[in-house]
């Protein structure tokens, strides 16, 4: 089996286990202030993460390049309000704008 | 009760929304997926098995930018924690045993979850609040993995994807989904740091070792959060 199918496998699993776990252990076993208040923050700093590296990384460099004019085109969406499918469009499009123009990589 | 068929029409309609919003995302997935090095069917078992979005994307990014296996799934593995707190506030709404509990948890996502907790609360029946749940998680569940198919199979047909800016949509709907959860200065700062940490990290470590640390700093914020709302709660005793 190659790496990937590893990922894959096992990734699965575990992601269908936890979702199993929450409707299955008693109240208590998670109810906990301190194990409600980490797992608040853990999707905020592994999301936020995922989309510095997403945005700024080309494997072990950074770099600064037409998919941060796409995340800033989002950004400004979102605080418009707008719905979901227009914030992806809009970075999407941006971005592919742009290289089109030959003015970002 | 007159106003129910009313109110069931509105929910079908609102999860099929849901779920078509998704599937524009989910079209990239596929395509990101097979142009980060998996196949057809791998992109589409993780859309059907795995079915979190957010841990699908952590999963072939790490794979993608270059990362091991361990870090894949461990970044996946904690994305997909928050999926056992929903399970847990939705097992008394929805009361199933069995087969149902099996299909239940697997539909245990953000946007069913979401969509059941906006129908809660003074007025609204449970009846609303598990229809919410059952509509949003299938059609999302419909739609996602159809979307996935048409974008991993797309991708081979359109050559790169950059060309169409797939790869920054793909930090877009992340950033979208992160976005309702920055409420307060603590997860603001969380954000700030948990980007900072990751992008000064990544010169020196493994492609997704960076993202898995700043795990680090949600337990710090987690336990700086705890301890205040205890003292609040001493002080006011």
């Amino acid at each position: 089996m190659t790496p990937i199918w590893w990922a894959v496998i096992l990734g699965s699993l575990l992601a269908y286990a936890l979702k199993l776990a929450g409707h299955s252990v008693p109240h208590s076993f998670l109810d906990k202030p301190l194990v409600l208040s980490v797992s608040d923050y853990l999707p905020i700093a592994l999301l936020t993460a995922l989309v510095a590296v997403q945005t700024f990384a080309d494997g072990q460099s950074l770099v600064l390049d037409a998919r941060f004019a796409g995340l800033a085109a989002a950004a400004v969406a979102l605080l418009l309000r707008a719905p979901f499918l227009v914030v992806v469009l809009v970075a999407a499009g941006t971005a592919a704008a742009l290289r089109a123009l030959g003015i970002a990589a | 009760m007159p106003e129910w068929p009313r109110e069931r029409r509105a929910i079908v309609v609102n999860a099929i929304g849901v779920g078509f919003a998704t599937a524009a995302y989910g079209i990239s997935f596929g395509a990101f997926a097979v142009s980060g090095g998996l196949t057809v069917l791998q992109a589409q078992i993780l859309s059907v098995v795995m079915f979190t979005g957010g841990s699908q994307f952590a999963l072939v990014g790490v794979l993608a930018a270059g990362g091991g296996v361990s870090s894949a799934v461990a970044t996946s593995t904690l994305l997909g924690v928050r999926n056992a707190f929903y399970g847990l506030s939705m097992a008394p709404v929805l009361d199933v045993r069995g087969r149902r509990r099996l299909v239940a948890a697997q539909l245990t996502i953000d946007e069913s979850t979401a969509m059941a907790i906006g129908r809660s609360g003074p007025g609204e029946t449970l009846r609303a609040e598990r229809l919410a749940f059952w509509a949003t998680g299938l059609s999302v569940f419909v739609l996602w993995n159809l979307a996935t198919l048409a974008g991993s199979f797309g991708a081979g047909l359109i050559g790169d994807p950059r060309t169409y800016g797939l790869d920054a949509a793909i930090g877009a709907g992340l950033l979208a989904l992160v976005w309702p959860r920055l409420v307060d200065r603590r997860s603001i700062g969380v954000a700030v740091v948990s980007a900072a940490v990751a992008l000064a990290l990544t010169p020196f470590l493994q492609p997704g070792v960076p993202v898995l640390l700043t795990a680090v700093v949600a337990v710090v914020a987690g336990v700086s959060a705890a301890r205040e709302k205890l003292e609040r709660q001493a002080g006011a005793a």
